[in-house]
């Protein structure tokens, strides 16, 4: 390794370690998405890491957004230059998941490794179709509503909306005392694959796409549409904003006090503690009680590490290593409460609980709460190929129906069958 | 005419070398192995290909999607090539008459051209935002319903507006030198021949900016063409549904971040002979018209 030498200068003169222990430990590249606060904390985990033992040595580079670092590992993968841990988003699972030969599964790799020990909602969603845990979840989130309290008191409302039965007779109320009652951050995820996972309903054939590459969408059905009709009735009504597809824009309505609901991420809690200026409160994701009395639990969203194919015995050793710091316990926790991710093991989730944490802030807890819920048969997850690009076709006919451009009719008949052809090319690309 | 023959040394050949080993290693390599791979469907991470024609071709080229993409680029194209020639034709016309201060009107008019287009784009970005763009609540206040977000006319006029404010001050600099190449007699003598500037601007002068012109528009299109991705990846990104999509946009999505290389290379090749076609044309048939 050439980097070795050069490590262990860095390591004599900073006289952290010795010479010959720079020279021994194993070097780990660890390619992740993360910048800003969320990328400190990841380096953190690394020094926490390095600080814990002297056989290994994780490096942690920051690589661009979820999709310029799968790239990146798509290119030094085909020039055989990949690191040995690469973090891979949920649309990009199958794109890594389906390649034969391209990552080495955290179950193969880790000794003792139980999936029981994972919390239900994100137990499955990196796994096979033999439930066997191939990508290990690392940052994992949740839609959550996040509601201002303040506007809620100016209108009037007692509680937030369990179900958009109840969000319809709020509304109105809201729009009175000055505010537009609902945006969202993520339609393909919050409004398409989580309205599903919440009321338990197929998104796609073979098993939601875990069992076959040869699958099709079932997004044209009647719930969505019925759903989407109501997004565009609330959108025309005053009800709904819509402030284009990026995240931030919607969640800065809701920050400008614009908006008295957003639909967004467990993981927008940390952020969102620091940048608004008012009491804002967390609760689950609403569901349509016309479809469902029981509602089921949501999948989550977010990112897994994969430990990348063509590294030698003793880099998965320590690669199995530092699998193992990050689900333990002390990381778990830190991780969760510096970044309002969920703990992705029961056992973590358990000493947060014991510290008292969620007694000081209970909204915290909403997320796990939420993945906690009972599950159904379809709320394991989804494993979508070429699913970035389904996802750009779902925004692209999410922006017909807004603009009035097309019928939710229309708008579902076209995103099915566009979906479809793109699913039909990667089932003949990855069989 | 007798045809000069000068004895073969290979000097010549060393100092071209550089030159043609960026070419091969920059443009003839990387362009092969996109033709090659226009032809595969392969996994993204290389390990398994099949080699399957024109089938890429056939399942991006013909999507509606890539369709509506071509439409949008030709038009966008088409616009910001003609308003930012002609505005900025206007501009060095008119600085080119001012006496007193000239070269603060120049450099005011010349600033623009530092800006990289991600950034010209940013700061459209933060013009249009709904909570708090000035530009934004200006239209909306003088009338018109503005909303880039779901309007597909009126998010092209941002991504256009955009475009031609970066691209103006480059024409600018070459027009005003073109004006300042023709010599002060020709201009002296038309004078005499005509009172109206209006006629003299087009009979004496345009002719005479015809070379740069055209080198502009070569230049104008290519740009409009390829650079403007960057203005398109910080503001619309597509939206909505599309509309606002270029073609060079859309191999990138569908490449690097949706990792469909096959289908990817397959839009680049088409898009490559699209700026072949184009230089064609521009060289074979404007260019007669050009008199240098």
């Amino acid at each position: 390794m050439r980097f070795k030498p050069l490590l262990a200068a860095l390591a004599l003169s900073s006289g952290l370690l010795t010479s010959t222990q720079a020279f021994s430990a194993t070097e780990i590249q660890w390619w992740h998405a993360h910048a800003g606060n969320l990328g400190e904390v990841v380096n953190k985990i690394a020094e926490n890491y390095n600080a814990s033992q002297s056989d290994v040595v994780v490096v942690p580079t920051y690589k661009g957004g979820y999709e310029d670092t799968m790239t990146a590992g798509i290119a030094a993968f085909r020039a055989k230059q990949q690191p040995h841990i690469i973090q891979i988003f949920d649309a990009g699972a199958a794109t890594i998941i389906n390649a034969k030969g391209a990552t080495v599964p955290v179950a193969d790799l880790m000794t003792d490794f139980n999936i029981e020990d994972y919390i239900p909602g994100v137990r499955y969603f990196y796994a096979d179709s033999d439930d066997k845990m191939i990508g290990l979840p690392f940052n994992s989130s949740t839609p959550l509503l996040y509601y201002n309290k303040a506007a809620f008191e100016k209108a009037g409302i007692a509680a937030p909306p369990k179900t958009w039965e109840e969000f319809e007779t709020i509304a109105p109320k809201l729009k009175e005392a000055g505010y537009i009652a609902l945006a969202q951050s993520h339609s393909p995820w919050i409004f398409s694959e989580n309205f599903h996972s919440r009321h338990n309903l197929q998104m796609a054939t073979g098993n939601n796409g875990y069992d076959s590459t040869d699958v099709k969408l079932l997004y044209n059905n009647d719930h969505m549409k019925m759903h989407w009709s109501k997004v565009k009735e609330w959108l025309d009504a005053g009800f709904y904003g819509f402030y284009g597809r990026a995240w931030g824009d919607n969640q800065d309505a809701f920050v400008q006090q614009e908006v008295a609901m957003w639909l967004g991420s467990s993981g927008s809690f940390g952020g969102l503690t620091k940048s608004a200026e008012f009491e804002f409160g967390t609760t689950f994701l609403p569901y349509w009680e016309s479809i469902t009395k029981e509602p089921t639990g949501t999948f989550i969203g977010g990112a897994a590490l994969f430990a990348m194919a063509g590294h030698d015995d003793d880099e998965y050793k320590a690669i199995a290593d530092f699998f193992g710091y990050v689900t333990s316990n002390d990381n778990q926790v830190f991780w969760h409460k510096e970044t309002g991710y969920v703990p992705i093991t029961q056992a973590a989730y358990d000493s947060a609980k014991k510290e008292g944490y969620y007694d000081s802030t209970p909204d915290a807890e909403i997320g796990i709460l939420q993945l906690s819920l009972p599950g159904g048969e379809w709320t394991k997850g989804y494993r979508l190929g070429y699913y970035v690009q389904i996802r750009d076709v779902m925004y692209k006919h999410y922006d017909d129906i807004f603009s009035g451009t097309a019928t939710v009719d229309e708008a579902f008949a076209a995103m099915e069958k566009e979906s479809n052809e793109l699913l039909v090319r990667f089932n003949d690309t990855y069989k | 005419m007798k045809r000069v023959q000068f004895e073969h040394s290979t000097i010549p050949y060393l100092f071209v070398a550089p030159q043609i080993v960026i070419i091969v290693v920059f443009f003839l390599w990387p362009a092969a192995q996109a033709i090659y791979q226009s032809f595969l469907l392969e996994d993204a991470w290389g390990l398994s290909s099949q080699f399957v024609w024109f089938r890429n071709y056939k399942d991006t080229i013909f999507s509606e999607s890539w369709l509506q993409a071509a439409s949008f680029t030709m038009v966008f194209s088409a616009l910001v090539t003609f308003l930012s020639l002609a505005i900025a034709l206007l501009l060095a016309v008119k600085a080119n008459e001012v006496i007193r201060g000239a070269s603060t009107y120049k450099t005011t008019l010349m600033w623009a051209y530092a800006i990289a287009p991600p950034v010209a784009g940013l700061m459209g970005n933060l013009m249009f935002n709904p909570l708090i763009g000035d530009l934004y609540k200006f239209f909306n206040a003088i009338g018109w319903d503005f909303d880039h977000k779901l309007d597909s006319f009126d998010a092209g006029f941002v991504v256009v507006l955009i475009a031609v404010w970066k691209q103006v001050s480059v024409n600018f600099i070459f027009f005003l030198s073109g004006l300042q190449g023709i010599p002060k007699s020709v201009n002296e003598a038309s004078m005499m021949d005509c009172k109206s500037s209006f006629r003299r601007f087009w009979t004496i002068t345009f002719p005479l900016l015809a070379p740069t012109t055209f080198f502009l528009m070569v230049i104008n299109i290519t740009y409009a063409f390829f650079e403007t991705f960057g203005i398109i990846d910080t503001t619309t990104r597509g939206a909505p549904g599309g509309a606002t999509n270029t073609l060079v946009f859309k191999v990138f999505q569908d490449g690097f971040r949706g990792a469909d290389l096959g289908g990817s290379s397959a839009q680049s090749v088409v898009l490559m002979l699209m700026v072949l076609a184009l230089t064609v044309v521009q060289f074979r048939f404007i260019e007669r018209k050009v008199h240098y």
